[in-house]
C-alpha cells in the first residue's frame, strides 16, 4: 500500500519525463530523496535500551547494560527468528503427519540465543551444538528448504538426507550432536586448532543444563583453563534437562559457576540483545587471549524435549503460557522495534508473510525431493580409500563405499 | 548334507539371499541367488510361550510389566535393594518402575543426573559396601561412558582384591537393540564389545516370562550383570507372567525347537524372527532346524550348543545383529560346521 502511494507520489513529482522511467522501475534522484525522507520521518535510525545486567562469577567487569540497535539490525534480528520459530512449528506439523520421522528436537522459545550468538561473532568463528541444532544450522546460513529437506531425509538436505535432525553441519558449524555432552571436548579441540593456526578466531561450544552434569565436561574445563584456549562454553539452561526440572538434577544451578576457576556470566536468553552483548562480551575475552569462559543463556522452550514428549507431565501448561506472554523473545523484540520507532507494526508483519511463504515454499521442496539414491548408503564411511563393499543385514546384500 | 543345502537354498530364495561360506567344502555346488526385495520396515511376530503351570497364578504382562513386577519383588524381598538411573523416579521412559517409587520410598527409587559414568561407578560403590544396587542406563548406546567402570572396576573387583571385596550385588538394566526409528543412538545392539570381558555376565531374555525370571537371578547372582532389554518387545511382547517371584538360571541357553539338520542360534528379538524362519523352513524345504535362544551371552551355555553341534548338525545359523555374530563365530570355529549369518534389517 506504501509502496503503491510513494511510486505515485514519485511519478507526480517528476513529471512526465521521468515518468517512464517510473514506470519501468527506475527511481529518480528527486524521488529517492523523497522516499529516503519518508523512512527517516518516519522511523529513527536507531535506538538504546537498557537490558538486564549479567550475574559475574570471577570477572571484575561485565557486558555493558544498554546497548544499541540500529533499524537494520532489528529487522534482521526479527526476520531470523521468526524464520526459526516457523520453521520449528512447520516441523512439528510434518512430524505430525509423519514425513519427518525419527528424533525431532525443537527450538522455538529459544530463539534469541541462536540469533544472539550468531550476530555477535564473525562468520570464521566456529560453533558446535548438542542435539536441538535447526536454529543454529539457520543461523550459520543454511537455507531453510536444506534444512526441513534433511529432516524429511532427501537428497536436497544440508547432508544429503544422511544426518536427519541431530546431525546437521555446515562450513564452521560442527553440528547437532546425538550423544549428551559429547561435543563440548569436541569444541575445546576446535578451539584449539582455532589458536594452533592463530587467525583470532573463538569456538562456541554449546550444552543444555543436562549435559552440564556430564563428567566430560568438566574434563574439559579443565583442558581449556590449562591452555588458554579461546572456547566460550554456553549452556543454555531451559531449566528442564528432558523431564527433569535444574532443581533435581544438580547440586548447584549456578551453571555459569559451575567453571570454577573458569570466569562465568548468567545471561538472559530471552532477550535478543542481552546475548548479544554478553556474546560479543565474551568473544572478546577470549580474542584477547585470557582463556576461556563460560555464558549460561537462562531460556525456555515452548515444546518438550522431543516430539515425543508432550511437555506437559513435569511443567503446567501455565508455566508454558506465563513465559509466552512475558518473555517470548520474538514478542520482546517487536514491543521494542515499534515503541522506539523503528519499525511499524505493519512493516513487521509484511516480514512475517514472507517468511510464511518461504518455509511453506522450502516445506513444499522437502516434501517433494527425492530421497537419497540406495547406493549411496555405504558411502562415506572412510576416506579415499578405493571402493569397497559394505555388507548389509545379510552377507548377500552389499552396498558399494566410495569414498 | 548336500540335499538339505539345495533345499535349504530353494526355499529360501523367495525371502532372502542365500550363499554359503565356503569351510568344509561341502557347499561348492551353491551359488549366489539374486539379492532379497529390500522391505523399509523390521518384520517380526512376536510368539508368545505357554503360561508355566509351575510358578502359581499368572497375570497377562507385556516385557514392561513384568520388570516392573521383577523389581517390585526384588525390593520387597531384599531390603538393601535400591533402584537408580536418569528418570526412573516417573516411572521411566520406558515405564518399567512405575508405582516402585511410591510403593517402596524416594531413598530407595531415586533419579540420577544425566552421568552414565558416575551412575555405573556410584553402583559400584553401593554394590561393594553390600546393598543390592539396581542401576538402569537409559539406552544401551549410552552405555559406553560407563565402559571403562563396567570393564575395568566392576568386572575386575572381586579378583583383583583376591576376594575381600567384590560388586556382585550391582545389576545395570539397559534397553536394547532395533526398534525401527532409533536411528544412530537409540537401537545399538552393544552386547559383543562386553562380550569378552571376563567378570561380568550379560544377559539378554526373548519375552516377558523369560524377562522376569532372568532378571531376578540376575540381581540374585554374586556377580555384576548386565540385563539388556529389548526395547521393540516392551509393549509388543505380551504373555502370562506368574506374579510371585520366579528364577530362570543363567547360562543355561533354552532349545526352542529341536531338529536334525540346521542348528539356529539367537538372542533377544532375533528369537522370534527365527521361529519363523524355522517354521518356514520346515513347511518349504523340509528342513528340520534346531532353535536356541542362548538368553546369557557370557558365561554362555557351551555345553547345551555345542552339543547340538556335535550330533551331527551340519550348517550352523548365526542370527542377530551383526555384532552378535562375532561371539558366536567363535563358537563355529574348531567345528567343521559351514556358517551362516543372516541379521536383522538395517536400523532406520
Amino acid at each position: 500500500m506504501r509502496k503503491m502511494l510513494l511510486a505515485a507520489l514519485s511519478r507526480v513529482l517528476q513529471g512526465p519525463a521521468a515518468a517512464a522511467a517510473g514506470r519501468t522501475g527506475a527511481v529518480s534522484e528527486a524521488s529517492r530523496v523523497m522516499v529516503a525522507s519518508r523512512n527517516y520521518a518516519d522511523f529513527a535510525n536507531e535506538a538504546t535500551f537498557e537490558i538486564k545486567k549479567c550475574d559475574l562469577h570471577r570477572l571484575e567487569e561485565g557486558p555493558s547494560t544498554t546497548a544499541v540497535m540500529t533499524r537494520e539490525e532489528g529487522l534482521h534480528y526479527y526476520k531470523t527468528m521468526q524464520t526459526i520459530r516457523r520453521m520449528e512449528l512447520k516441523s512439528d506439523q510434518l512430524y505430525k503427519q509423519k514425513i519427518i520421522r525419527g528424533f525431532c528436537h525443537l527450538y522455538d522459545g529459544q530463539e534469541a540465543c541462536c540469533v544472539g550468538l550468531e550476530v555477535a561473532i564473525k562468520p570464521t568463528d566456529h560453533v558446535i551444538t548438542a542435539y536441538r541444532a535447526h536454529g543454529f544450522t539457520y543461523a550459520r546460513g543454511v537455507p531453510v528448504r536444506e534444512i526441513l529437506a534433511e529432516l524429511t531425509g532427501r537428497k536436497g538436505g544440508c547432508v544429503k538426507g544422511k544426518g536427519g535432525s541431530m546431525h546437521m553441519y555446515t562450513k564452521n558449524f560442527y553440528g547437532g550432536n546425538g550423544i549428551v555432552g559429547a561435543q563440548v571436548p569436541l569444541g575445546a579441540g576446535i578451539a584449539l586448532a582455532c589458536k594452533y593456526f592463530g587467525k583470532n578466531e573463538v569456538c562456541l561450544t554449546l550444552y543444555g543444563d543436562g549435559a552440564a552434569n556430564q563428567g566430560q565436561i568438566f574434563e574439559t574445563y579443565n583442558m581449556a583453563a590449562l591452555w588458554k584456549l579461546p572456547c566460550i562454553f554456553i549452556c543454555e539452561n531451559n531449566r528442564y534437562g528432558m523431564g527433569t526440572s535444574v532443581e533435581r538434577a544438580a547440586a548447584s544451578t549456578d551453571y555459569y559457576k559451575r567453571g570454577d576457576f573458569i570466569p562465568g556470566l548468567r545471561v538472559d536468553g530471552m532477550d535478543v540483545l542481552c546475548v548479544r552483548e554478553a556474546a560479543k562480551f565474551a568473544a572478546e575475552y577470549c580474542r584477547a587471549g585470557k582463556g576461556p569462559i563460560l555464558m549460561e543463556l537462562q531460556t525456555y522452550r515452548y515444546h518438550g524435549h522431543s516430539m515425543s514428549d508432550p511437555g506437559i507431565s513435569y511443567r503446567t501448561r501455565e508455566e508454558i503460557q506465563e513465559v509466552r506472554s512475558k518473555s517470548d523473545p520474538i514478542t520482546l523484540l517487536k514491543d521494542r522495534m515499534v515503541n522506539n520507532n523503528l519499525a511499524s507494526i505493519e512493516e513487521l508483519k509484511e516480514i512475517d508473510v514472507a517468511v510464511r511463504k518461504e518455509i511453506e515454499e522450502a516445506a513444499q521442496f522437502a516434501t517433494t525431493d527425492p530421497e537419497p539414491p540406495l547406493e549411496e548408503l555405504g558411502n562415506h564411511i572412510y576416506f579415499n580409500e578405493p571402493p569397497f563393499e559394505v555388507r548389509g543385514p545379510n552377507q548377500w546384500i552389499r552396498y558399494k563405499s566410495v569414498s | 548334507m548336500a540335499a538339505a543345502g539345495l533345499a535349504l537354498r530353494g526355499a529360501l530364495a523367495s525371502g532372502a539371499a542365500v550363499a554359503v561360506r565356503r569351510r568344509g567344502g561341502l557347499w561348492s555346488c551353491l551359488s549366489p541367488l539374486p539379492a532379497a526385495p529390500r522391505r523399509s520396515a523390521a518384520h517380526f511376530a512376536f510368539q508368545p510361550d505357554p503360561a508355566p503351570s509351575a510358578y502359581g497364578q499368572t497375570q497377562k504382562m507385556n516385557l514392561f510389566q513384568s520388570i516392573t513386577s521383577a523389581l517390585d519383588n526384588a525390593l520387597a524381598k531384599d531390603p538393601t535393594a535400591v533402584i537408580f538411573g536418569e528418570d526412573v523416579a516417573f516411572g521411566g521412559v520406558f515405564r518399567c518402575t512405575v508405582g516402585l517409587r511410591d510403593k517402596y520410598g524416594k531413598d530407595r527409587v531415586f533419579n540420577t543426573p544425566l552421568c552414565e559414568q558416575g551412575i555405573v561407578g556410584f553402583g559400584i560403590g553401593v554394590a561393594v559396601a553390600g546393598a543390592t544396587a539396581i542401576a538402569e542406563i537409559q539406552f544401551a548406546d549410552y552405555i559406553f561412558p560407563a565402559f571403562d567402570q563396567i570393564v575395568n572396576e566392576a568386572a575386575k573387583y572381586r579378583y583383583r582384591s583376591g576376594d575381600l571385596f567384590n560388586c556382585g550385588n550391582l545389576t545395570i538394566r539397559a534397553p536394547w537393540g532395533c526398534v525401527g526409528h532409533g536411528a544412530l543412538y537409540h537401537s545399538q545392539s552393544p552386547e559383543a564389545f562386553f562380550a569378552h570381558c571376563p567378570g561380568i555376565k550379560i544377559v539378554i531374555p526373548r519375552s516377558p516370562l523369560q524377562a522376569k525370571g532372568l532378571l531376578l537371578s540376575c540381581i540374585e547372582d554374586k556377580n555384576p550383570c548386565i540385563f539388556f532389554e529389548p526395547k521393540i518387545l516392551y509393549r509388543a511382547a505380551v504373555e502370562q507372567v506368574p506374579v510371585e517371584p520366579y528364577n530362570i538360571p543363567l547360562s543355561q541357553a533354552e532349545v526352542l525347537q529341536t531338529g536334525s539338520d540346521v542348528t539356529l542360534v539367537a538372542w533377544g528379538t532375533q528369537v522370534h524372527v527365527i521361529k519363523e524362519v524355522a517354521a518356514m523352513a520346515q513347511e518349504k524345504l523340509g528342513v528340520s532346524c534346531e532353535v536356541i535362544d542362548l538368553r546369557t551371552i557370557l558365561p554362555w551355555d557351551t555345553e547345551t550348543v555345542c552339543k547340538v553341534l556335535l550330533n551331527g548338525s551340519t550348517a550352523f545359523c548365526c542370527v542377530g545383529h551383526s555384532s552378535q555374530f562375532r561371539i558366536i563365530s567363535k563358537l563355529a570355529e574348531g567345528t567343521l560346521c559351514p556358517l551362516i549369518q543372516v541379521t536383522d534389517e538395517y536400523v532406520e
